[in-house]
């Protein structure tokens, strides 16, 4: 295993607005080792994106990252850094790509423009250079006739060829981290492909580690080495992809692969459900965040679970998913069924 | 047996204009000689990438948008050509549920009052006739019937999707145009909502038109599948057919698409062509792996394939 790149411990972002105080982010641990691609994987509104922006920095009022909580990139502790501290660190060792290309690039601007900018933003190059560097970058992510696409502004770019852009631009500097938040998610499944194939292939020639955020348990099991399942706030289960994707401990992660359709699932029987709905923000449970809806929950579930490794998962529950190991999982039914009769 | 619905030659054409004088400069051929049908019962699923034209076909379907050439014969009646005051009394029969569960319903409305709008517009003038059927439809896409008195703003996005369904719903109709209707959902939810619509299926003997991107998900819902590129149909047969014997090289291309599936994939050069200036003979030619001379020359015929499919590609035949 790889040098940890990021170390995220006991983070806390809240929002505090009119109706009451969203914990958004409320307790994340999160490693990302170097080379690396950390998949964070959750549904809509489990906090994905504001950990990205919290450790970009770029959490606005009325949001705030909370005391004590602890963002370690390259050595080097980000919580508290002054915006020009941080500015400094981002776009050059830590860059960010997102969603909606549209939204991150500014239309007034021709795209080899913007990626010009980004060069000159961080290396002292003159203009004749950074030109040359940005139509190597676009060459490299797979725009064709970059030199003749550096003119044009970004409404004249399809979406795939929007997020080739912003990937050239965060890659200008050779970052150490590039953080991703669910850089596909807009696109088509032909164009996600190609965008997917494109970043592993220039992690395989940068050598950066990836954090990509998704909501695509198919992407996560294309483009991960290791994989953290966000619930409320919190992750509940994390460890290598392969071990988690095939032998989940987190009863929310177990019940969460059930739910996704596969191609060629019989039509006689239902889909499996995970019942009722993700909590509010506002005011999550007081005890285990997913036991209203855990079909293995006890009495036990009304406190706070402990982060617990189990095996090589750490996983946030009182009663971990085993089906490796025959004890573990004779206890587990036997648990589970004294609660459901 | 008679389909339900057939739709032949149906063509829906966008005209772009520019100028002061707003003159039409060209046509956006968003839907471009589609033919299908849907038997009674049945569920037809419809794929294909953004663009391509599925949402135009489905409304031009209903007559949301006029079709610009070709037939839709619902049920015996040519739905194209019908004058206004017909086509209000065919609309009972024919309904959509929308992709977007928040944009889709009226925020200063009440779900009651947003689910039983169609039944005033349909005559049924009793007050305690239509919250009967308004407070059943909710009963059966599982809202309890305080929903009613609610607004839309106070439900989460699968709540709003059985909002919509139960709108749609609400006059018994024999054929729904899903367009999308759980791509904006959750995966927890999406399986919810997608239960919930084989199960109304088989209690009110629907019959779907299901608009998705998700080939699983369409795969699961389907008895059969079209699949669309370019304003076309380049492929259809049964859901089994198309997962496990795909004909046309873009519906190869679409299954190896889908991410985390251990298989050869074949990743697609370029993008979709723009449906202003269709690429000659074959829409597909121009990212195909197999292009041949003839495909540029020559515009292939969804004809039909010894397996039992019908194809539209020079290559599969
Ligand atoms: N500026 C803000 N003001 C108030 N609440 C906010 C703000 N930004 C985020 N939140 C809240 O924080 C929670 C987490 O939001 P976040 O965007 O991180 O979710 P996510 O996991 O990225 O979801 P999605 O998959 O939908 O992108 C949500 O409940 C959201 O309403
Ligand atoms: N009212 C309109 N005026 C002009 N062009 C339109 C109009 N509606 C749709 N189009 C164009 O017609 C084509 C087909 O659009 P349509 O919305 O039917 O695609 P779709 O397959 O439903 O895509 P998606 O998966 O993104 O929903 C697109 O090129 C679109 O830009
Ligand atoms: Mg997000
Ligand atoms: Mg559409």
């Amino acid at each position: 295993m790889t040098e940890p790149v990021l170390e995220i411990r006991d983070l806390r972002t809240y929002f505090h607005t009119i109706r009451g105080v969203y914990r958004a982010v409320d307790g994340v641990d999160l490693t990302v080792r170097a080379g690396r691609t950390l998949c964070v994987v959750g549904e809509s509104g489990s906090g994905k994106s504001a950990t990205a922006l919290s450790v970009m920095g770029l959490i606005e009022a009325p949001g705030e990252i909370q005391p004590g909580s602890r963002i370690r990139f390259d050595g080097q502790e980000l919580v508290g850094l002054s915006d020009r501290e941080h500015r400094r660190i981002r776009g050059r060792d830590l860059s960010m790509i997102f969603q909606e290309p549209m939204t991150s690039l500014d239309p007034v601007y021709p795209v080899g423009h913007q990626i010009v900018e980004a060069i000159r933003a961080h290396q002292p190059v003159s203009r004749k250079a950074a030109l040359n560097r940005a139509v190597e970058l676009m060459a490299l992510v797979g725009i064709p006739s970059p030199e003749r696409r550096l003119w044009d502004y970004p409404h004249h770019l399809s979406g795939g060829m929007r997020q080739r852009v912003m990937i050239s631009i965060a890659l200008s500097s050779h970052p150490k981290l590039l953080v991703a938040d669910e850089p596909t998610t807009a696109l088509d499944v032909t164009i996600q492909a190609q965008i997917l194939e494109l970043m592993r292939d220039l992690q395989k020639k940068m050598g950066m580690a990836i954090m990509m955020i998704t909501h695509d348990l198919g992407v996560v099991a294309e483009m991960a080495d290791d994989v953290a399942v966000m619930y409320a706030g919190q992750i509940v289960e994390s460890g290598i992809a392969e071990e988690v994707l095939t032998n989940p401990r987190h009863p929310y992660t177990e019940a969460l692969l059930h739910a996704v359709p596969v191609l060629g699932m019989s039509r006689d029987e239902p889909l499996r459900v995970i019942p009722g709905v993700v909590p509010s923000p506002l005011e999550w449970p007081a005890g285990c965040r997913f036991a209203a809806r855990c079909r293995y929950a006890h009495e036990r579930c009304a406190e706070p679970p402990p982060t617990a490794t189990v095996g090589r998962h750490q996983t946030r529950c009182w009663l971990p998913v085993d089906r490796s190991i025959g004890t573990g999982s004779a206890t587990r039914t036997a648990a589970a069924g004294e609660v459901n009769r | 047996m008679t389909a339900l619905l057939s739709v032949r030659g149906l063509k829906t054409h966008f005209p772009v204009r520019a100028g002061a004088l707003r003159r039409t400069v060209g046509q956006i051929r968003a839907v471009d000689g589609v033919d299908l049908d849907i038997m009674p019962g049945e569920t037809l699923g419809l794929v294909g990438e953004s663009g391509c034209g599925k949402s135009t076909l489905g409304r031009s379907i209903l007559r949301l948008i006029e079709p610009t050439a070709g037939q839709v014969i619902f049920d015996g009646i040519d739905v194209a050509t019908l004058d206004a005051r017909r086509m209000k009394a065919i609309r009972r029969d024919l309904q959509i549920i929308f992709q977007d569960p928040v944009g889709s319903l009226n925020p200063r409305m009440h779900v009651g009052d947003i689910v039983g709008e169609g039944l005033h517009a349909n005559g049924v003038r009793s007050r305690a006739e239509r919250d009967h059927r308004i407070k059943e439809i909710l009963a059966a896409v599982g809202l309890d019937a305080s929903a009613a008195g609610r607004f839309p703003h106070e439900f989460s996005g699968g709540q709003r999707q059985r909002i919509g369904i139960a709108r749609a719903l609400v006059l018994r109709p024999k054929l729904i145009v899903a367009d999308e209707p759980v791509s904006a959902l959750d995966v927890s939810v999406q399986s919810q909502v997608l239960n919930l619509l084989a199960a109304l299926r088989q209690q009110f003997s629907l019959t779907y038109l299901f608009v998705a991107h998700d080939l699983a998900v369409v795969d699961y819902m389907s008895d059969r599948v079209a699949v669309m590129y370019l304003g076309r149909v380049v492929e259809v047969g049964t859901a089994r057919q198309i997962r496990t014997n795909p004909l046309h090289p873009y519906t190869r291309a679409l299954l190896s698409a889908v991410p985390g599936r251990e298989r050869q994939r074949i990743v697609l050069s370029g993008e979709v062509p723009s449906p202003l200036t269709p690429p000659s003979g074959c829409r597909f030619r121009t990212r195909c792996p197999m292009a041949q001379e003839i495909c540029a020359r020559v515009e292939p015929a969804l004809d039909a394939h010894p397996s039992g499919a019908r194809v539209a590609c020079h290559l599969s035949h």
